[in-house]
Parts: structure tokens; C-alpha cells; sequence
């Protein structure tokens, strides 16, 4: 691991998992030469590893209402939402609430 | 920067409660969204000291909710109430087979009993089978007719006072929203109610979580690290209810009490006397609880038996055709089997 990565852990539970190839859980490095926040982090999950009918996952730049994410268990709405500057081994977790009753 | 508990614990905050906008750590979170089901109980008097009770558990994020917190209540606050799980199996492979492993592990964890009541056992059919006759179109009719009386049944076997469903205040947001949509209002009058049936014929039907947000009970589940079954059914999902959801969940973004202000909406609603009201009688063939003779769950199966599965989906006048002619085909081939025999 060189210093100029950003390494954060994905995870995905309740069906969020459905849209990204059926992986819950996924390690990143991400250039750490530039500053990531969950914006940018969305983006190249589009990008890279949103395999699956991204409308399900992405309305506009953010997440589908209905999706919870949570960073390092604690609920994004207290951290700056897409605004969050992620730090050196985040745990992201989205949760899908769309799924099942 | 961390944001402190609202409730000046002293601990940290993980999460912001949609319902009111706290931020609140683990602990106090746990305590409001239980203490909140709590004054649903009391206040709507769901259950008295000494009953049975059924949960109707489908091995999702609701029912699973709704298990552990009426347990600990009752534990809690001695409710001195029986609880048992109730599950329906539609016999869908891959899906229900699946999830009832989950309402199995709620039964070792919570120690309830559990019945298990199949579609097979109870109609003769199994989802996987209706599909094979019917398609992929109107297998959501089947199956939520089948649901509402198959649920009926296993809780009259239980001798339960009442069934708890986990009904949560999305689902009920939703169904307010699509009922006002479809114009249906028999079903818009009965939708928000906490108690539903209880008369001499029916057992009651009562929503403790009515007032409870999905995202809280997403979030209790979580932090609780209670295992439930999230995977979507594998027969086409009820699009009709996924727009209004998808609406909601637009609206509750820019607005979060919306979901509250639907249903409070829904509440104060009156009808005029001179609206209609369907008239809830017994089936003369099943004898459940219908509004109709026979009741549609005696339709749609009469429909599979006969091979004519559209029988209760359209007009009843249209039904009725369908089953005078095939009655009037049998009859000619009968007669032709008669003279055939008389050689
Ligand atoms: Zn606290
Ligand atoms: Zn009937």
C-alpha cells in the first residue's frame, strides 16, 4: 500500500448488494492525491462497480431516496451527506430499504 | 466533528431520527422508538392482559422488528400476553423457502412458537404452481387474496385473540396515497384504522408499528443486528405500489413529516352517509369474512380448478359468463359420452 492511496472498505446490505454484482463487501484504494468525498465517491461507483440499473441506486448526483448510508455506523444526515470528506479506512454501508417487508 | 446525543447523555450521536429530527446516539434512539410503540399500544388499547397473539412474520425487516420489540414490551412492561409467530407459506421457490429460514431463526431466538400455514395445505396450490397456469400477470391478486385469509385461517387454528402485522407508517402512507388514487374508498375509510375486524366473525388486525418510519426500523434492526430477509419476491413486484413509494420517498426527502401529515390526513377523512359502504358478510362457501358472495378467494380458486384462472380477476358478470359456458360445454360432452356409451 503506498502513501498516495486512500483506502476504504464498501458494504452494501438489504438487496443494496443486487446492484453492485451480488458483493457485500469490497475494499477500495482510491487516488490519495486528491481530496474524496462521498459525492466524488458515488461518481466512481457509477462509474466503476454500478453494474446494475444505476436508477435504482442514484437519482441525480446522490442517493435514491430510500437508501441509507452510513459511515462508520454513524447515519450520513449528521456528517454532511455528500458533502463528507472521506478519511483513510472509512467503512461506507448503504442499506437498501426498498426491498422486501 | 461528532454531534452529541440531543438527550445530553454525554455520548455521541449516530443517528438523525426522521420522525423528529433528533440526533441521537444508539441507546437513546433504542429508548424513543420503543417507548413510542409502547404509547401506540396503551393509547390505542391494541391488547389486553391475557390474550394470545399472533405475529405475522415474513422473515422481513418489519415483522422482525415487530417480533423482538412486542417481546421486549411485554417483558419490559408485562403485558402478560402470549405471543406466537404466524407465517404463511406462498410456496415460492427461491424466495419464501429462503425467508422462512429467517422466521425460523426468530422463533430459536425470541423462543415464540411458530405455525407455518402453506397455499398447499390450505387451497391446493402453490404460488410456483399458479404462475405455471396463470403467468406472470395478475399472480399478485392470487397471492394477496390468498395472504389475507390464509392469515385468517392460521390465526383461527392458533386461537389467537388478534394478529400483529408490521405494517409500518410508509406502507401506510403508500396506501393512503393509492387509494386516494384509485378512488377506492371503502378502502380508503379502513386503511389508516390501528385495529381492523373484531367483530363476532373476525379476529382483529392491529398495526403496532402504524406510527413507526421505515428508516427507523431499518436502523433499529441494524444496530440491533437483527437478521432479516431482504430479497425482492421473484414474481413482479407490485409496480403500481412502487410509484407511490417512489413518490413518497421524493417527498419525504424535501419534507420529512410528510409521511405523518399523509396519515394523519388519511385519519381525519369523513365520508359522506350517502358513499357506499361495502357490506362485510361470511362466504356461504368458506365461511371467512367477505364483502362479496362468494368470497374472492373462493372465486380465484374455483378459477384454477376449472382451468379458467381469470375467472375472479375482471367483472363479476364476465366470471359468471365463463363459468355458465364451461358448465354448458361439460354438460355437451357429457351427453356425448352418454350416447358413445350407449353403443
Ligand atoms: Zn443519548
Ligand atoms: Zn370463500
Amino acid at each position: 500500500m503506498s502513501a498516495k492511496e486512500l483506502q476504504i472498505n464498501l458494504e452494501f446490505s438489504a438487496g443494496a448488494e443486487l446492484l453492485f454484482g451480488n458483493i457485500k463487501r469490497r475494499k477500495l484504494s482510491l487516488d490519495g492525491t486528491v481530496k474524496w468525498t462521498v459525492a466524488s465517491l458515488l461518481k466512481w461507483m457509477h462509474a466503476n462497480i454500478l453494474t446494475e440499473r444505476p436508477e435504482l441506486f442514484l437519482q441525480g448526483d446522490t442517493v435514491r431516496p430510500g437508501i441509507l448510508v452510513l459511515i462508520n455506523d454513524t447515519d450520513w444526515e449528521l456528517l454532511g451527506e455528500l458533502e463528507y470528506e472521506l478519511q483513510p479506512n472509512d467503512n461506507v454501508l448503504f442499506i437498501s430499504t426498498l426491498h422486501g417487508g | 466533528m461528532p454531534i452529541n446525543c440531543k438527550s445530553s447523555c454525554g455520548k455521541k450521536a449516530v443517528l438523525k431520527r426522521p420522525k423528529t429530527g433528533d440526533a441521537l446516539c444508539k441507546e437513546c434512539f433504542f429508548a424513543a422508538f420503543e417507548a413510542e410503540i409502547h404509547h401506540t399500544i396503551i393509547s390505542s388499547n391494541l391488547f389486553r392482559r391475557g390474550e394470545k397473539v399472533a405475529v405475522a412474520a415474513s422473515g422481513g425487516k418489519d415483522s422482525t422488528v415487530l417480533a423482538h420489540v412486542l417481546k421486549l414490551l411485554n417483558e419490559t412492561h408485562d403485558y402478560g400476553l402470549e405471543l406466537v409467530l404466524l407465517s404463511i407459506d406462498e410456496g415460492i421457490t427461491g424466495y419464501r423457502d429462503d425467508s422462512l429460514e429467517t422466521v425460523k431463526q426468530n422463533r430459536d431466538d425470541y423462543q415464540m412458537a411458530l405455525k407455518i400455514l402453506s397455499y398447499e395445505e390450505l387451497y391446493g396450490w402453490t404460488m410456483d404452481r399458479i404462475v405455471a397456469q396463470i403467468g406472470r400477470s395478475n399472480n399478485c391478486t392470487f397471492c394477496g387474496v390468498f395472504r389475507r385469509q390464509a392469515l385468517d385461517r392460521g390465526a383461527k387454528q392458533l386461537g389467537v385473540d388478534s394478529i400483529a402485522t408490521g405494517h409500518n407508517a410508509d406502507d401506510i402512507a403508500e396506501t393512503v396515497l393509492m387509494n386516494i388514487l384509485r378512488g377506492d374508498t371503502a378502502r380508503l375509510r379502513r386503511c389508516t384504522d390501528i385495529k381492523t375486524g373484531g367483530g363476532d366473525d373476525t379476529i382483529p388486525r392491529v398495526k403496532p408499528l402504524k406510527y413507526s418510519y421505515e428508516k427507523e426500523i431499518v436502523m433499529y434492526a441494524h444496530y440491533k443486528k437483527l437478521v432479516y430477509f431482504s430479497t425482492e419476491c421473484v414474481f413482479a413486484p407490485n409496480a403500481y405500489r412502487g410509484h407511490a413509494r417512489a413518490f413518497l420517498k421524493d417527498l419525504e426527502k424535501v419534507r420529512p413529516s410528510v409521511i405523518m401529515d399523509i396519515i394523519h390526513s388519511g385519519e381525519q377523512l369523513r365520508f359522506k352517509d350517502s358513499v357506499k359502504k361495502p357490506v362485510r358478510g361470511v362466504c356461504a362457501r368458506c365461511g371467512f369474512v367477505s364483502s362479496q358472495q362468494p368470497c374472492k378467494a373462493c372465486v380465484l380458486l374455483e378459477g384454477l380448478n376449472r382451468g379458467l384462472p381469470k375467472l375472479g380477476i375482471g367483472k363479476k358478470s364476465k366470471g359468471d359468463r365463463m363459468i355458465a359456458n364451461q358448465d354448458r360445454e361439460i354438460a355437451l360432452r357429457e351427453r356425448a359420452n352418454l350416447v358413445k356409451n350407449d353403443f
